[in-house]
């Protein structure tokens, strides 16, 4: 019954159920994937481009498989601060540590483009995700197991342009996952889907994280996805840290409660002095 | 385009009688389907009428011989000037029978693709050390730009002089002239990969050789059959005229050789014979950009 349930798409969820759904999961869910997520400690973290200085001092603790959301007005250097933690770039001064030294495949970030290959099948596009494994013999099974967890088992063998956006969000994702990495920093992944899609992708995002138990990092520019995901939300404001927010809300979240608007309006608050200041 | 077409046509026969137009209408849905093209030109399939779509890319060439051989049969076009078609299909069956014509054309065919591989192979190379590699680009670039600008058909007297009017001769200059298009297009298509990609693959761990084969050079491709029917193209003009100039066989020759003998019917058929050539390399380009670019939206069938 709850893989028949796991097997729907996503688009379809009736959002009312889901609370059984997720009971039902945490059940499922093994003792070791709970300390699957890796802890990560940031101090000093310092970036400049030139003269630009970008972020000027982060000090952060991120225990392991602590979904964070990070928020911040635009050019605030909240990219920069994920780029850093993935590896991407590397840091002018500072430091950052995981609890564990991560393997390559253990740290995965997804973008808010899906940048899948476009000549590549939608089965083989998520197999790119295994890394140095790709060539493993279970690494079909692997990323076809990875597709019914992000429900589009049915279009594997489909190009990419003839995908939705919503859907090739979702390959990515699965893309992300198929690696069963430790850490997942998402850089805006839903920034260009419509209203709706963004809210089945956001439950979607946080089935996997509760079912593989990784370290979540969300940067977003919306503080209503912000909070409605987040165990803990970052406001980044002139390269530092300004507030830190702990929503202490039971999940599932419903959507639009009272609790979650109110703690949207106060973040939405600061952030909107801090504009005010600089105008 | 479709639409553009008949809206002049829908006034005109808006003011006759209904029955008429009504049919007119029916024909034009009918016929809409056909001229529906991609972004590449090519004439989509539609799915009802398959052969009337194959057929129709002929109707012009086919009014044209019709249209010539009536100037011709009334005398309109005296046939010392254009000999009717019919008179061309019998100078190339006459020398069909006598073998002249299938040797001079597999001579050129020869020519061509041997070229073209030459040059064809070393542009392409190029292209990619070029690409790939800053060191490469900045050692070579500068002089094969230089080299660019001579027109390769100026260098006949020279290559005449080196190589006489030997096989060597034609073969070079087809090299010469495939080369541009390949590498140029070859290098803008391994630079214009997305570079967002390219990212993506180094945090997926991809190696170098890797990044290669899965993104930059299925990412180039659409780029190097630009470059590729470019070459073709230019690959028949240097050949004609290397062959025209000085040769010893080939279609360009048997041209020569009737000129001399004022047998106007076997010069306009090693033309035609041209255009078909040229065609049929198009064509085998377009074929194998369908099959190696069936990801490609322009290539999809809806």
């Amino acid at each position: 019954m709850q893989e028949a349930l796991r097997f729907q798409p996503v688009d379809a969820e009736p959002v009312d159920r889901s609370d059984i759904r997720v009971q039902a999961r945490q059940l499922r869910r093994g003792p070791e994937a709970a300390t699957r997520g890796l802890s990560l400690t940031i101090r000093g973290l310092r970036k400049a481009f030139g003269d630009n200085e970008v972020l000027r001092g982060i000090d952060l603790h991120i225990p392991s498989g602590q979904f964070v959301a990070i928020v911040g007005r635009s050019g605030c250097g909240k990219s920069t601060l994920l780029r850093l933690i993935a590896g991407l770039e590397a840091p002018t001064a500072g430091n950052i540590a995981f609890g564990e030294q991560p393997r390559a495949q253990d740290v995965r970030v997804m973008f808010q483009e899906p940048r899948l290959l476009p000549w590549a099948r939608v089965l083989s596009n998520v197999e790119v995700g295994l890394g140095r494994e790709r060539s493993s013999a279970d690494a079909q099974a692997r990323a076809e197991r990875a597709l019914v967890e992000v429900g589009l088992a049915d279009k594997r063998t489909q190009w990419p342009s003839v995908l939705s956006g919503g859907q090739k969000q979702r390959v990515a994702l699965a893309r992300a996952l198929v690696s069963q990495p430790r850490v997942l920093a998402f850089d805006e992944p839903l920034g260009a889907l419509d209203a709706l899609t963004r809210i089945s992708m956001q439950q979607l995002l946080e089935r996997v994280w509760r079912d593989q138990g990784f370290t979540a990092i969300l940067v977003t520019h919306d503080v209503a996805e912000a909070v409605a995901l987040a165990d803990r939300v970052l406001v980044i404001e002139d390269g530092r840290i300004a507030q830190d927010v702990t929503i202490d809300l039971p999940r599932p979240r419903r959507r639009g409660s009272a609790e979650l608007a109110t703690l949207e309006g106060e973040i939405l608050k600061h952030l909107l002095e801090g504009s005010e200041d600089t105008q | 385009m479709s639409l553009i077409d008949s809206l002049p046509r829908r006034k005109a026969f808006s003011s006759e009688v209904d029955a008429g137009s009504r049919e007119e209408n029916a024909s034009k849905q009918k016929s809409g389907a056909p001229f529906r093209s991609d972004r590449n030109g090519n004439s989509s399939s539609a799915p009802k009428l398959p052969k009337v779509d194959g057929l129709i890319p002929w109707i012009v060439p086919l009014a044209i011989v019709l249209v010539w051989q009536l100037a011709c049969v009334t005398g309109f076009v005296p046939s010392r000037v254009l000999p009717a078609p019919t008179d061309v299909a019998l100078a190339g069956w006459k020398l069909l029978l006598s073998g002249e014509l299938i040797r001079n054309i597999w001579v050129s065919f020869w020519r061509a693709s041997i070229g073209f591989l030459i040059g064809g192979s070393i542009g392409f190379a190029f292209g990619l050390a070029n690409g790939l590699s800053q060191l490469s680009a900045k050692l070579t670039d500068t002089t094969l730009q230089m080299v660019r600008n001579i027109p390769h058909l100026a260098l006949i007297p020279l290559v005449i002089l080196w190589f006489g009017i030997d096989e060597s001769a034609k073969l070079f200059l087809v090299a010469l002239g495939v080369f541009f298009p390949i590498y140029l297009n070859t290098l803008h298509g391994i630079r214009t990969v997305d570079p967002q990609l390219i990212e993506m693959g180094r945090i997926y761990g991809m190696t170098d050789g890797e990044l290669f084969r899965r993104v930059i050079f299925p990412g180039a491709l659409p780029s190097i059959f630009v470059g590729l029917r470019f070459a073709l193209g230019i690959m028949w003009l240097t050949l004609i005229v290397a062959e025209t100039i000085a040769a010893t066989s080939g279609l360009g020759y048997m041209a020569m050789q009737a000129r001399e003998f004022m047998l106007i019917d076997v010069v306009v058929l090693s033309i035609l014979i041209y255009a078909l050539l040229g065609k049929l390399a198009d064509s085998a380009s377009r074929a194998l950009e369908r099959l190696t670019l069936s990801w490609h939206p322009a290539f999809q069938k809806k």
